[in-house]
């Protein structure tokens, strides 16, 4: 697991790298978490360009971003997605529960 | 294709090894010649069957995990992933979407994932003795 972020007008980002399957999910869940209770950001913005990889661990990852951002009353936006983790998103829904921007088609 | 070729792969329930098993899998199949997108869905489909082995076969303990693979006439990857572990007591419970025993760090869409991206799938499980996941997809003949 390997990610950064940064915090620009109160907008939080976080790149996520590589694979996201079950065994790099959980690290990813806890960091994205710690994250988003430091910063309170209004919105959090998880960057994909840089993930080849997401399986359904992936999914709840995304949604246990959400539940930390809907606490706080805040948005979270998916970015630079590309096909496979697109895929993976839309046959479950993910597409319906959260924006997604960006997406390379 | 006229002929058929196979491929096993045995390995210990060990999250590390999720990756290996799709790459493996997706290096067999490249045989085939699939598109992007279907070599795409076959790694899902195969990293989603592996990691139930390990977190809800095997939850307690390691054990082994077998992956065999078959060509088919007709561009057709069958996949077998199988697990000796505690088994699902009821299966059309387990394939129902977001339904998972799992908790906060699973989504319960793993079955409905692989349904969705294979073009065949079947679960035979007896509790105590394991569970057979068994997938096929007929790749598009290219040229
Ligand atoms: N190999 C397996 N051994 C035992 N139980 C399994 C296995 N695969 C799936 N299951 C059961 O089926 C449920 C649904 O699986 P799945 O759709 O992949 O969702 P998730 O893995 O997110 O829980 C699991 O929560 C588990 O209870
Ligand atoms: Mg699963």
């Amino acid at each position: 697991m390997q990610f950064t972020s940064f915090l620009q007008d109160g907008n939080l980002t976080v790149a996520l790298t590589g694979e996201i399957d079950h065994h790099s999910a959980k690290g990813y869940i806890q960091s994205i978490a710690a994250k988003i209770e430091a910063y309170t950001p209004s919105v959090c913005i998880l960057d994909f360009k840089e993930v080849s990889f997401v399986d359904s661990s992936g999914i709840a990852v995304v949604i246990n971003a959400l539940r930390c951002m809907t606490q706080i009353e805040g948005h979270l936006v998916l970015s630079g997605l590309s096909e496979q983790p697109m895929k993976v998103f839309r046959a479950s829904g993910v597409d319906k529960l959260v924006q997604i921007k960006e997406a390379v088609s | 294709m006229k002929f058929e070729n196979y491929m096993t792969l045995e390995f210990p329930s060990r999250s590390c090894n999720e990756a290996f098993a799709r790459s493996a899998v997706a290096c067999f199949a490249a045989q085939l010649d699939p598109t992007v997108e279907e070599l795409g869905d076959i790694r899902t489909a195969v990293s989603e069957a592996v990691t139930n082995c390990i977190v809800h076969g095997y939850p307690e303990k390691l054990g082994t995990i077998t992956v065999r693979c078959r060509i088919l006439k007709g561009q057709i990857l069958d996949i077998v992933v199988k697990d000796r572990g505690v088994g699902i007591s009821d299966i059309e419970q387990a394939r129902r979407p977001m339904f998972t025993t799992g908790g906060a760090e699973r989504s319960g869409m793993g079955f409905t994932i692989m349904e969705s991206f294979m073009t065949e799938l079947e679960i035979s499980s007896t509790p105590g003795k394991g569970t057979t996941v068994h997938m096929r997809r007929k790749l598009q003949r290219r040229k």
